[in-house]
């Protein structure tokens, strides 16, 4: 395997920061710091740290309402996330979207998106745009594998393969619609078979192996920047926590605690410290420095939340129309 | 110079000024290409600006008006086609959740200047779902414009105008007005989308009304002033922004309002202008407000049902009549 040991370093520090972050997250939320709905990542990190290890900031992404993770790795701030989070003037929205749009154009993020199977088309669009004015930008779509089932995957992927746009549509098949699990909600193991009815590449891979998303990402991100089309990369993995916070005892009604378990025992982290130790890229006590290093950031992006104002009541009424 | 040339001449014109004026403007839409759209509003733009530019999607509106959505955030600015207003229906998540909320939602970090191109009316023998007029729904989604020229003139002016704005525009068109006939300056202009036009100044009744019914209202005025009575006729142009200050000028003069929307009577255009003078000018009315709508009910393809269903010259009159009767 040909990557870089700083690449390797950088995929390390994202899946770090995206589950300090989440756990925050969760400790806030229980605390009743932050408001609305939280949908965590935790889990699925090497999802979103290998795909967008593979994007510079003029390619885009869409997201879900699972977003924390997909933006994190697209390089958003911490400060004016956590911001958003807590509903605050200073967020990447004003504190008018939430955890669940969060969006920087100027990042190249089209927005965490609070419809499942939203993002689908919106993606189409930014593939549109590479193709007719910036050869080389690729799209990249996030999605889960419920939203397979959503009509606009089948337009979204139809489209993309006829006109050949640089989209690469990568479902992260977490096994759970909300609490409708993988078996109940379709008739296939693999949701990469689709990809032959578009006449497109499809692949799956362990989406809890880092190195490997990276590089799967990496091979249909490159294909999509020569001109070749769209790739659906089907990355499997597990939602540990509930469908969001708050969904009692992490889905225990749907779910065994045994299941659960097993993947948390699974856990991308873990296994990619594993690999890191082993091959003496990283060394235990650089480790810990990355997660020391990361929890005193996330901290400081709580207090700068915290210390923000709300938006006052008269931006409810600006930015309805341009 | 003006000549004198269809609607959908006038909508081609304009969609070919801002191809040629923007590289970032493109078309996209089912048929729109080689054989320029089922009204032949993008006749012979194809083969001018190319297939990239003119764009023959598949029968998938989520994921052309999606795919809309997406450009438009990311620098471009489509014209999608809906070929008829019928079919947005299927796409809704996409105008409604994402198009008309992106630039809100994103705290106004991102823009979405995008048009939809829709056409309403009944009057061709299309039936239930290809004859609809429910354009009032989306004056209920903050963060859409809705434009609704009512002229050849308007129609090249306001599609040049909402290509031009950054918001998404919802553009409104009659399909029984493709092939009316007016005058439209050559060169390139602008008409503004929120500003109402009164078409016929009168000091005895307010008719307000959209697209085709502005001719017909006109038409009646010309007959009523024969009999004396002076009616005012603002053509409403757009339903978002909305022009209330245009509306309740002319109430406060006239004492009355007829509302005059192709779209079924419960909650149509004029639902929301009846609410505004309730509201706002009450104190100045002197007879109820009359709507003029099409009844509660789908369009029937039985074609003496159609015609019944299409409110009509007569239907205005009758309301002129009714608010007579109190002045």
């Amino acid at each position: 395997m040909d990557i870089p040991p700083k690449t390797v370093r950088e995929l390390y520090r994202t899946m770090v920061i995206i589950r300090a972050f989440e756990e925050k997250v969760q400790d806030l939320y229980a605390r009743g710091h932050i408001p609305g709905l939280a949908h965590l990542y935790i889990g699925e990190e090497a999802i979103a740290a290998g795909v967008c290890a593979n994007l510079g900031d003029k390619d885009y992404i869409t997201s879900t309402h699972r977003g924390h993770g997909h933006v994190i790795a697209k390089g958003a701030l911490l400060k004016p996330m956590m911001a958003e989070l807590y509903g605050k003037e200073t967020g990447y929205c004003k504190g008018k979207g939430g955890s669940m749009h969060i969006a920087d154009v100027n990042l190249g993020i089209l927005g965490a998106n609070g419809i499942a199977g939203g993002g689908l088309p919106i993606a189409v669009g930014a593939g549109l745009s590479c193709k007719m004015k910036h050869p080389g930008q690729v799209a990249v779509c996030f999605f889960g594998d419920a939203s397979s089932n959503n009509g606009t995957f089948h337009e979204s992927l139809n489209f993309a393969a006829v006109h050949k746009l640089p989209v690469v549509f990568v479902c992260e098949n977490n096994g759970f619609g909300i609490s409708v699990s993988q078996a109940q909600h379709q008739a296939i193991i693999d949701i990469s078979i689709r990809a032959a009815g578009y006449g497109m590449p499809g692949v799956t891979v362990d989406g809890n192996d880092v190195l490997t998303v990276y590089l799967a990402a990496g091979e249909a991100i490159d294909r999509a920047r020569r001109g070749e089309g769209p790739t659906l990369l089907e990355c499997k993995t597990y939602r540990w926590r509930g469908h969001h916070e708050g969904d009692p005892n992490q889905g225990g009604r749907y779910r065994s605690k045994e299941d659960i378990q097993a993947w948390v025992e699974n856990c991308p982290i873990k296994r990619f410290e594993q690999y890191l130790t082993k091959n003496k890229v990283m060394t235990k006590k650089q480790m810990q420095a990355v997660w020391e290093e990361v929890e005193s950031e996330i901290n400081e992006s709580i207090e700068f939340a915290e210390q923000s104002p709300f938006p006052p009541l008269s931006e409810m009424y600006q930015d309805v129309l341009a | 110079m003006s000549r004198i040339i269809t609607y959908a001449q006038a909508l081609n014109e304009a969609l070919a000024y801002c191809m040629d004026q923007d590289d970032s403007v493109f078309i996209m839409g089912e048929d729109v290409g080689r054989y320029g759209g089922i009204f032949q509003v993008t006749a012979g733009l194809q083969d001018r600006f190319g297939v990239d530019r003119v764009m023959d999607t598949p029968i998938s509106e989520a994921a052309f008006v999606g795919g809309a959505v997406g450009a438009a955030m990311t620098g471009m600015r489509p014209v999608v086609e809906i070929m008829f207003i019928d079919f947005i229906t299927v796409a809704m998540d996409m105008v409604v959740n994402q198009m008309a909320k992106m630039h809100f939602m994103f705290g106004g970090r991102a823009k979405v200047p995008m048009v939809i191109r829709v056409n309403i009316g009944a009057g061709r023998g299309t039936a239930a779902q290809h004859s609809q007029s429910f354009h009032a729904i989306f004056q209920h989604i903050p963060g859409i414009k809705i434009a609704m020229p009512s002229t050849p003139h308007d129609a090249k002016g306001m599609l040049i105008e909402a290509i031009q704005d950054d918001n998404p525009v919802l553009f409104v068109e009659h399909k029984k007005m493709y092939i009316d006939k007016g005058e439209v300056p050559e060169e390139a202009y602008t008409v503004p989308i929120g500003k109402a036009k009164v078409v016929r100044p009168g000091k005895d009744i307010t008719v307000v009304a959209t697209l085709n019914m502005v001719a017909k209202a006109l038409t009646v005025a010309e007959e009523m002033a024969a009999q004396g009575v002076d009616m005012e006729v603002i053509d409403l142009r757009s339903l978002c922004p909305l022009d209330r200050e245009a509306v309740l000028a002319s109430v406060r003069k006239t004492g009355t309002l007829i509302t005059a929307d192709e779209g079924c009577h419960t909650g149509n255009m004029g639902a929301e202008l009846a609410a505004l003078v309730a509201e706002q000018a009450l104190d100045s009315l002197q007879a109820p407000i009359v709507r003029v709508a099409g009844p509660d009910t789908p369009v029937a393809f039985s074609p003496p049902l159609e015609q019944a269903y299409i409110p009509s010259e007569q239907d205005i009159k009758d309301a002129v009549a009714r608010v007579l009767e109190y002045l």
